[in-house]
């Protein structure tokens, strides 16, 4: 086990080069000037272009510039400086990525609880009324966009009800969150419904539930401990790459609901050029991504100890 | 004039009206229907993105920044309505020749840390703004300054040979003199722009720190800066000018969508909106009654021609009647009225509307929709070679669906194949006219720098200006514009440039096609919300109700 995880934190060091090395090179293949877009239809002279360009090392060679930018985070774990405003790229990511953390912990919980808990009931009631209206239900969310969903629940909850404000304010209150939440975390409740129910409508014939059944076994146990713990294998696998997804897919949701987290950072840098606030916003995504699905890994052994790691 | 608040299109343009649906007429007079008394110390909150650059005098360009900037800090002068000057800072600017210009300033003006304006805070910001070493973006609008060579050198990597420009010279604590290289009649309305501030003597021990906190002389005060959430200034209660704040300070609120930004002005969240989304553009006048705001700013939009582009040079130079005739083929007044829901007025010459020097009809006939005259134009002048446009433009920003527009106009009208040529972004767009890629016409437009004809014409026609990037170039024209930059008074230029608009339809440098205009509202809280020629609202002015 232990060797296993060495071996996973191991292969993590390639991957994270590779994809930023990746990034660094796609944002700067991208056609368009940075600095030259500070002027826009009015232009600069160039002794002030060069000059802003040297300053901020984009004169140098692509590979130089890689090599520059991930010395010094991995020395000195500075991640440089923003393009347009100077500001360092660790205060930008600092003040981005709690706020998603917060929005992304809501989303996940809410789709972990009511995604579960749909989907044994489906699974348990396969076939029967109860697991058609929730198939039906998971299906409706599935086939409507998130923009609409946040549309429709602005539209009933803020201006027609009055029960909330239409926006998250630059507070970010708890309560305000809760709207957002269940617009991002939506589309994966419906996926983790589905998931769920398959897994335990099929487990449920299974020989180890027929002895439980046949042991005498409260229902309680039946379902609670040999159902569930080897029917979550497939759900758990789900919920660990979606926490990334979470983290760096809520462009829209934190378009609609004004709220300033990584989807907008990520959208901004794009299209504003800003390679080294790209990067670092990709680097701390792939190390959520590699140690979540390292978690999950983990989980598997626990949750069905036929699973061995060398 | 180089480096200038062009970015403002960046922004300016995401919001552009892309509904294609007509909207009804509505009245907007400013009016108030606010209740309750008036409190001086209330504060209210416009939406403000984030400034996309610290806060310095010499490298603020995008009106997010300049909205900020502009209620930190008070310039010389500033200009009324009618394009017209008004002192703020400067008890009198003077000049004979308009080549040396002599600026006395009011007594007992402070700093907001309380230490004086003097004219060494000018002279020192100025020369301090102009260095290549500190590489401000606007740098260049010191370019008419004697000696401006010395600190700013054209060579890409020159070191500055001074610190100091010769033409600036101080003659006592409010009195100091400037020298131009050659005579500009209208620099005066120049220094209403915000590069020509002062700065306090802090400034210079930590710049760094003073982008993120300026400290202005200006009616408010700088308070707070939470960045991409809020910015907070303050009235500043020894604050000498004509226009003292009404309130008691404005809270900037950054928003992530222009939608959001709306529903909050809706529910109460908000009290001024700069612009509407194209969402709401077709209800707004319904939502807000007379809070609503439609008035014309100082912009234009045009189709530029790639004069370098072979189409338009080879075998022989264009004909401008070919263009005349592409002009005439573009049904204007439809397409602001559909395409951009009312939010665009047709143009009728090249100068925008609130400029001094603004005159009707300077095209003539050529902006005109007349199918019939467009086709004979086009045959007179030798025909669109291959009988094929293109339009480039930037698809990022709501731009495709009026090119589209465009180019239907001319196809039914004239027959000639029109094509829009999108970029996928402003940057990507950019780069194709600055590395000479455009196929033979693109989008372009133009924000007032300073409300004089000049700017809308020479900064944008003349040989080698930077805002020319079409390469038009005629040597013709180039001497009446610098006929029209030696005249000793502010008057005669203006004239000769109007005579220069008028002449602008023999050559043709690009297509004029709609001014601009604020689509904006504000909320029953506040009154007196007056926009300016900018397209920004006017913060001193506007009332807090209890």
């Amino acid at each position: 086990m232990g060797r296993y995880v060495a071996r996973r934190l191991l292969q993590m060091i390639p991957v994270f080069f590779g994809t930023t090395l990746l990034i660094f090179l796609m944002v700067y293949s991208l056609p368009g000037d940075p600095v030259a877009g500070l002027f826009g239809d009015k232009g600069a002279d160039p002794a002030t272009l060069a000059k802003i360009r040297h300053e901020l090392g984009l004169d140098q060679h692509i590979l130089k510039q890689y090599w520059d930018y991930m010395s010094n985070i991995i020395l000195h774990f500075d991640f440089g400086k923003q393009i347009r405003n100077g500001r360092p790229v660790t205060e930008v990511l600092g003040d981005a990525f709690p706020v998603t953390l917060q929005l992304a912990a809501l989303a996940f919980a809410f789709e972990l609880v009511f995604g579960v808990s749909l989907g044994i009931i489906a699974g348990l009631k396969a076939g029967r009324l109860a697991d058609n209206i929730i198939l039906i239900f998971t299906l409706l969310i599935i086939s409507v966009p998130v923009f609409v969903l946040g549309f429709i629940i602005k539209m009933v909850f803020a201006f027609q009800l009055g029960w909330m404000e239409p926006n998250v304010s630059n507070d970010q209150l708890f309560s305000e969150m809760i709207a957002p939440a269940v617009v991002l975390g939506g589309l994966s409740l419906a996926y983790v419904a589905r998931l769920t129910r398959t897994s335990m409508a099929e487990n449920l014939r299974a020989d180890y539930m027929r002895t439980a059944v046949a042991k005498g076994l409260p229902k309680r146990r039946i379902v609670g401990v040999h159902l569930m713990r080897n029917s979550m294998i497939p759900v758990i696998t789900f919920l660990g790459t979606d926490i990334g997804a979470l983290m760096g897919g809520a462009v829209v949701t934190e378009g609609i609901f004004n709220i300033k987290g990584v989807g907008g950072l990520i959208y901004e840098s794009i299209s504003r050029r800003e390679g080294s606030t790209l990067v670092g916003l990709v680097t701390v995504l792939v190390i959520v991504y590699l140690f979540t699905s390292l978690l999950i890994d983990l989980l598997y052994a626990v949750l069905d100890p036929r699973i061995r790691y060398a | 004039m180089r480096g200038a608040k062009s970015a403002k299109w960046v922004a300016g343009a995401i919001v552009v009206a892309l509904a294609a649906t007509a909207c009804g007429g509505g009245k907007s007079d400013g009016g108030s229907d606010a209740k309750g008394k008036v409190d001086p110390n209330g504060i209210f909150s416009m939406d403000l993105g984030e400034p996309e650059k610290p806060l310095f005098t010499g490298d603020t360009m995008e009106s997010n920044g300049s909205a900020v900037m502009k209620s930190v800090y008070s310039t010389l002068v500033k200009y009324k309505a009618d394009g017209s000057l008004e002192m703020l800072n400067a008890e009198s600017l003077t000049t004979t020749d308009s080549k040396t210009w002599t600026v006395k300033l009011k007594p007992g003006w402070t700093f907001h840390d309380g230490t004086p304006v003097t004219s060494k805070s000018y002279v020192d910001a100025w020369n301090w703004n102009a260095n290549i070493a500190n590489a401000m973006g606007l740098s260049s609008w010191f370019a008419d300054i004697k000696g401006f060579d010395k600190v700013h050198p054209e060579k890409e990597g020159a070191k500055p040979a001074s610190d100091k420009m010769d033409g600036l010279k101080i003659v006592d604590d409010t009195t100091f003199t400037i020298e131009l290289s050659k005579p500009v009649p209208y620099f005066g309305h120049k220094l209403a722009y915000i590069p020509f501030a002062p700065l306090a003597a802090s400034f210079y021990k930590d710049p760094k720190a003073a982008g993120q906190a300026p400290v202005g002389n200006g009616p408010y005060k700088f308070k707070s800066w939470d960045h991409k959430k809020q910015i907070e200034v303050t009235r500043f209660d020894g604050y000498k000018g004509p226009n003292k704040a009404k309130n008691g300070g404005v809270l900037f609120k950054n928003y992530t969508t222009v939608e959001a930004a709306y529903e909050d002005l809706k529910s109460g969240n908000l009290d001024i909106i700069r612009q509407i989304g194209p969402k709401d553009l077709p209800v707004y006048r319904d939502d807000l009654g007379d809070r609503a705001v439609d008035q014309s700013y100082s912009a234009i939009q045009t189709i530029a021609v790639a004069y370098y582009a072979d189409m338009w040079k080879k075998p022989k130079p264009i004909d401008p009647k070919v263009l005349q005739g592409l002009s005439m083929a573009i049904d204007r007044a439809t397409i602001t009225k559909t395409v951009l829901n009312g939010t665009r007025e047709p143009a009728t010459g090249w100068v925008a509307k609130g400029v001094l020097g603004y005159q009707e009809n300077a095209a003539g006939d050529v902006t005109k929709f007349d199918p019939a005259k467009a086709k004979q134009l086009i045959k007179d002048g030798g025909g669109v070679p291959n009988n094929k446009i293109f339009i480039q433009y930037n698809a990022d920003s709501g731009h495709k669906e009026w090119v589209e527009a465009v180019c239907n106009s001319i196809q039914q009208a004239v027959g000639v194949q029109c094509t829009g040529d999108g970029k996928p972004d402003f940057q990507a767009d950019l780069t194709a006219r600055k590395n000479k890629q455009v196929k033979s016409l693109y989008r372009s437009g133009w924000v007032l720098d300073y409300p004089v004809n000049a700017n809308f014409i020479s900064d944008l026609f003349r040989t080698g200006a930077d805002g020319n990037q079409g390469d038009f170039s005629n040597k013709e024209l180039d001497a009446k514009i610098a006929a029209a930059d030696s005249v000793k008074t502010l008057d005669e230029s203006v004239k000769a440039y109007q005579a220069i608009e008028k002449d602008l339809v023999n050559y043709m440098p690009s297509i004029p096609l709609w001014y601009y205009k604020t689509n904006a509202g504000y909320s029953e809280k506040v009154s007196g919300v007056k926009f300016g020629q900018d397209g920004d609202p006017i913060l001193y002015g506007v009332e807090v109700h209890k």
